[in-house]
Formats: C-alpha cells, structure tokens, sequence
C-alpha cells in the first residue's frame, strides 16, 4: 500500500531554504534568529546549534530565554552570561557546542566595569537611573544581546574558540525592537536633552547658568517641577557620568547596529503559521532587506501536518455524523472529527502562509512540522532541524 | 466617536453578577503567543453583553485591537469598534505614551507649550522611555482616568475597561507603579499620581487575568507570574486557558491511543460503516487516523499534566478551545460566550 500522501507544509513554489547548506558555509560566522513572542526563536536557535556542532561546526549559541527544561537539557542551570560546553554532543566531525543565557544587567554592569575605575564604576552602578536603564528599559534587553554578541564575535575571531555564533533575540512582542533598541538608546543616551542636563554638572560653574538660554531654563525649570530638585540632581550626575564613560553612546550603538550588517551574518526570521507572527515576519523581511542586512529565509515553525487531505474535513464531518446517527462506532467517529478539525486547522495555516509567500515571493522557506510534544531534551532538538533541514 | 451620556444604560457602573462582581478594571496579560489581546476583546465583548459600555484598551503600540476588530489603526482616541449581543458597546483605545503625557501636561499644569519645547529636546522621548516608571504611570494613569470618568457625577463614562496589558514577565513591575517611581521621586506631581493610581490598581477594583496555553513554558510563567503578583500585593484575577484542544475522543479512547492499544480491526469496521467515498482506501484511512488520535492523546496527556499544575493555584480557570476556523468577529463573540457561561462576567 503507498504511503498515504501529505499536504506540503509550505506554498507551493516557495523556494527551499537549504538549512544545511547555510550552517556549513564557512563563510557564515553569525546567524541571528529573529521574530515575534511565542514562535520558538531559542528551539530553532539551540536545534540549528546542535546540527551545526554535530556537522563539525564550533558553535556558541546565545539564548535569551530558554524553557526551563531545555535549558537544563543544554547544561544551562545557571545565567551566568558565560558560554559553557553542551554535554551529549556528537563531535566525531570535528565541532563543538557551547551555549549561554544572557543576563541583561550583568553585560551592562560589566561594559560599565571595564570601562572604568572601580569608585567612578560603583557610583554609576547605585545610581537610580543606571539601574533603571539597565533592567527595565524597553530596549536595554535587545541592545544588550546586541552587545554581548559583539563581545563572542570578538572572542571568537581573537581565539578561534568558534566559527559560528547562532543568537536568539529577546522576547519582544514586535520582532522589529530589535533592530531599534540599538539606535534608540544611543539617539537618546547621546541626545539634546542628556548634553544639556550634562551642562551644569560638568563644571561650567556660574558661567553655565549665564549661558543657559531661556528655553534651557524653561526645560529645566518643568522638569524640576515635575520630578523636584534631587531627582534632576541625580539624573544631571548620572548623565555626566554616563557621557564621561562612554564618550558617544551614539557612535557605539552605531557600531553594535552595523555589526549586524557584516557579510559573515545571515537572519533567519523565524515564525509560526499565525497570523500576528507573520504579519512580523512580513514587515521584520522588509525592513531586514532596507537596512542591507542579509536573509537567509523564513523558518515556520510548528506547521500542522495534514496527512490524507483527500479525506477533506467536510467528508469526514458527514461521515462521523453517519456514524452518530446510526448510534455506532463511537471511537472512529471522534477520530473522524478529529481528522477534520486537524485539516481544517492545517488549511487555514497553509491560507496565511500562502499569504506571506504570495508577498514576499523570493523568500526561501523551511518549516518543522508542529509536535505532539514541547521540545525538552537533545534528541527533541535534533528532530526539529533534521524537520528543518530534509526539504532541501 | 466619544461614548455619548449614558442615558439609555441599565445602572451605568453598576457591578455584573459572575465572579468578578467589584472589578472595573480588569488586566489582561499573558506570555508572547497565548492570544491575550483576543481573550482580552472576548472579555469586552463579555463585559459589554446586556447594554454595557466597556472601553477596550491597549498600551504596547502595536494596533492589534485594530488588526484584531478589521479596522483601521487606532488614533489616540476612543472609538467604537463593536457592538455586544443586546446591545452593549465596545470602545477601543490605543494608549500613546507620548499623547497622554502631553495630555497629562496639558491638563494639570496648562504647560501645552512646555510640551512642544519639551519633545524638541527629547524630553518627551526620555520621560516616557527611560525615565524609571514614567512610562507605566502615564499609561496605567489612563486606564484609572476612564475608569473614574463620570464617576463623580454619578454616571461612570464606562462599566469596565479591559486592559491588553504586557505580558506575564513584565506584568508586575508594570502595575506596580510606586515602587517603580519610587527611585525617581519621593514627592511631587508624578509621586502623586502614582499613588492614586496604585490605590485603585492595589483595591478590589482590580483584577489582573493571565491568559496561557496549556504547555509547559506559558504555565510555568503563568505560576510565576501569580507568585509574582501576590508578592507585589496586586489583586490576582482568573487564569484563561486559551486555544484548548476539543476532546474528541472518549478518556477510554485517549488512554488506548496513549498506550498503542487501539483495536485496528474496531476502526476499520467504523470507517468501513462511514460509507466514505470510494477512492478512500479503509486500510489507509484507518492507519492514519490512529496515528492522528495517538498524536492527539499525547497533546491531551500533556495538557492533563499541565492543568494539574495550574490547579494548584486558587484562582478561577476558565477555558477557550483552540478556534480551528482562526480569529474573526464571529469567534470572538463565541468565546465572549464562554466566558460568560464560565462565570466570568
């Protein structure tokens, strides 16, 4: 008997994103996997980990936000911002696999360390809104992974420790805070307003009150009626020196951002066949291809697998009530209704994917199938990319 | 369009019968990917059922109230977006940091002009990005400002106000306002505001739902997250358990495809009884619905195991099954349904 037939998981005629072929290319030193909350970015960054370590790759792979158990899974207990070895992989090729959590606050507390003596370091560490910039701003989070993966690039290159760093991106509910956090901090941090409140505290003495203009001392002046004296005290210190250590916060977030654009970097946004998720993926495509930043393909993750479409769910759903009609063969007409709401869920992800390809055409593709079960151990990831990678 | 006086409402603020009988304001957050803005809209619709006025509100600049309800982005401004069996309306707003600063400015210091100059600067920019907790005031402050709206006079401008609010991990540092300016101000205007805001977040005016899906990384952030709230001392509203799987088959029929023990010979007779178009071979067929219902039976085991996790908090659970047609109109006025029939409202 053939094997029953399967309803492709992708568009017909979207062009096959070869997963192998982009982990093994020794000119691919960064593959940074981005898309919306909730579409399995840290999977898809730790199973395209695993392959290319075990296809003789030495790997790094940065996560932000791992589940629990696969995080264990990967020797991943603790979040000490420091890459350790994966036990249980395959090396016989020749690779290696690390991995890592990033702590957020802890890459910027050690960028303020070592740009620093430990007093001026302490000072800028206890201030109020040092530690707010550094925990809770909207932003911090993704220029921070930017940073840290900077800081594995340059570790990689200085000590051949890698060839390939894989990053997953934060959690954010829009795929494109990524791209803007960057920019966003340093536009702020380098911004009008930070050199003028800089101003008083750098000295300027009583000739910087003459040379403020009126609409300096308006500012000035609401703010303090705002947020009060000490507060724009603080702020004032902690920019000053915010501005002494870092010089132009502006240039480095330049830096950071065009870092992204280097030729050994690829993007893989990565979705799941919903509507939200790929709405992202549509605009984070867009823009990736705006800002010269090269896309590898899409990753759709999670796709239902329909197979025996030829028993379409309207055949099925008449053919269950035959059954319940007849008061007979309850178990097979459950699994009749199952049959149909699974091909009716399949059809309509194919609907939305079709959409997205229909718009962005020349984007190749590759989809892992949606599991019975989450994703927790080794062999669980080893399955997702050999899902990703067996369409090509 | 402005929601108009309440003349023809039945007891405008008064409070619904369900489990949530005090609650005006009613938080809906949930992990990246569990559909909170959807279950946060069902619940409007809910809540608006019977001749309600409720506002739906969404503070992340994303349009997904827009994108969900078929219209076109949302203004800074409340509009009408659907209309609740027996008349009950919906309102939707699309908090903007920025304009309810300014709004903010406007209305208790007169300072419009300030605010120019201010946003020249980047003064706006800095106050409602990085300026510790200024941000979350200003959009919690909104929600707090309709929800004391009319009050005074008697005639609350709304009956509930949902909230789209962050999701699980930043939830409770996002309501709780205070602590958050705490660092930034120890008295003055925005200290004030806090307070008053807190003082309705923190009463039994309040409630914050958490929407999950039953696997393991949105349970685990759901059980954190409500650790998380109580230590904050924020009220802890129902768990929504969004996109359940149907139970198509019987515990019986679960258990044999979970242990490999369904008869092959009993489907076949079944699906040979279904009388299904020829070209279908039974054989066939009957292959791959075990393999579909063995597939379907681990799904339902682990959302067995994960809904005895979720059991072990106190809070009302509500369920919503996974809407296989996807999201439109009409299944958000079924879940709005559900959820009323589950006590919610």
């Amino acid at each position: 008997m053939p094997e029953p037939q399967m309803l492709p998981a992708l568009p017909e005629g979207t062009p096959v994103l070869d997963i192998d072929a982009l982990i093994d290319d020794p000119g691919v030193r960064v593959i940074v996997c981005c898309g919306s909350g909730g579409v399995g970015k840290t999977t898809t960054a730790a199973s395209l980990g695993i392959r290319a370590a075990e296809r003789g790759r030495k790997v790094c792979v940065m996560t932000i936000d791992p589940a629990r158990r696969l995080a264990q899974s990967m020797g991943l207990t603790e979040l000490d911002n420091t890459p350790r070895a994966v036990n249980d992989v395959d090396t016989s090729n020749g690779g290696s696999l690390d991995a890592m959590m990033l702590d957020m606050k802890r890459t910027f507390d050690e960028i303020v360390e070592a740009q620093s003596d430990p007093e001026r370091a302490q000072q800028i560490l206890d201030n109020p809104f040092y530690q707010a910039l550094s925990s809770s701003f909207a932003g911090t989070q993704e220029y921070m992974a930017m940073e840290k993966l900077g800081q594995l690039r340059a570790a990689a290159e200085a000590t051949d420790t890698w060839n390939l760093i894989i990053v997953d991106t934060p959690p954010s509910r829009s795929a494109l805070d990524f791209l803007d956090a960057p920019k966003r901090l340093g536009s702020f941090l380098d911004g009008r307003l930070m050199k003028l409140l800089s101003a008083p505290a750098r000295g300027a003495g009583r000739f910087g009150a003459k040379v403020m203009s009126a609409g300096m001392s308006m500012v000035t002046g609401t703010l303090t009626k705002l947020i009060g004296a000490q507060v724009l005290k603080d702020l004032q210190t902690f920019v000053a020196s915010f501005d002494a250590l870092f010089g132009g916060f502006r240039q480095r977030a330049e830096a950071t951002y065009a870092q992204l654009q280097a030729p050994d970097t690829r993007f893989l946004v990565v979705a799941a066949p919903e509507r939200d998720a790929l709405r992202e993926a549509s605009y984070f495509v867009e823009r990736l291809a705006g800002e010269n930043m090269p896309l590898a393909g899409l990753i759709l993750n999670r796709v239902q697998e329909v197979p025996l479409p030829q028993l379409t769910a309207e055949t099925a759903v008449a053919a269950a009530d035959r059954l319940d009609e007849a008061n007979e063969h309850p178990l097979t007409a459950g699994m009749l209704r199952l049959h149909a709401d699974r091909v009716q869920n399949g059809q309509r992800q194919r609907r939305l994917a079709q959409r997205f390809s229909a718009a962005h055409p020349h984007v190749p593709a590759a989809a892992a199938p949606a599991l019975a079960g989450d994703v927790h151990d080794l062999d669980g990831l080893r399955e997702v990319a050999a899902a990703l990678a067996t369409q090509a | 369009m402005s929601p108009s006086s309440p003349a023809n409402r039945p007891n405008p603020g008064s409070a619904r019968g369900g489990d949530w009988p005090k609650v005006r304001l009613h938080v809906v957050s949930g992990k990246g990917g569990t559909g909170k803005t959807t279950v946060a809209a069902a619940l409007a619709l809910a809540l608006a059922s019977g001749g309600r006025r409720v506002l739906l509100m969404e503070v992340e600049g994303r349009q997904g109230i827009a994108q969900l309800f078929d219209t076109p982005p949302l203004p800074y401004e409340e509009r009408l977006v659907a209309v609740a069996p027996d008349g009950g309306e919906v309102f939707a707003l699309a908090v903007d940091p920025e304009a309810a600063l300014l709004e903010y400015l406007e209305m208790f210091y007169n300072m419009r002009r300030a605010g120019s100059a201010l946003r020249k600067l980047g003064a706006i920019d800095f106050a409602t990005t990085i300026a510790p907790g200024v941000r979350d005031v200003l959009l919690t402050g909104k929600a707090i400002e309709a929800v004391k709206r009319g009050e005074r006079a008697g005639k609350p401008a709304y009956d509930a106000i949902v909230m789209d609010a962050p999701p699980t991990g930043r939830i409770a540092r996002f309501l709780n306002v205070s602590s958050e300016v705490a660092g930034l101000a120890k008295v003055g205007p925005i200290k004030s505001q806090s307070d008053s805001v807190m003082a309705v977040i923190r009463s039994p005016r309040t409630a914050v739902h958490l929407v999950t899906l039953l696997e393991e990384m949105p349970v685990q952030e759901t059980l954190d997250g409500i650790q998380e709230l109580h230590e904050s001392r924020l009220p802890v509203g129902a768990v929504i358990v969004n996109m359940m799987r149907g139970p198509r088959l019987t515990p019986d029929g679960v258990a044999a495809a979970l242990d490999g023990t369904l008869d092959f010979d009993e489907v076949k007779a079944g699906v040979e009884a279904a009388r299904l178009p020829r070209k279908l071979n039974t054989t066939t067929v009957s292959k791959v619905l075990m393999a579909e219902a063995a597939e379907h039976a681990q799904r339902i085991e682990l959302e067995r195991i994960e809904r005895e996790r979720l059991d072990t908090t106190d809070q009302p659970i509500y369920e919503l099954p996974e809407m296989s047609g996807g999201i439109d109109l009409g299944a958000l006025y079924a879940m709005s349904r559900m959820l009323r029939d589950q006590g919610a409202v």
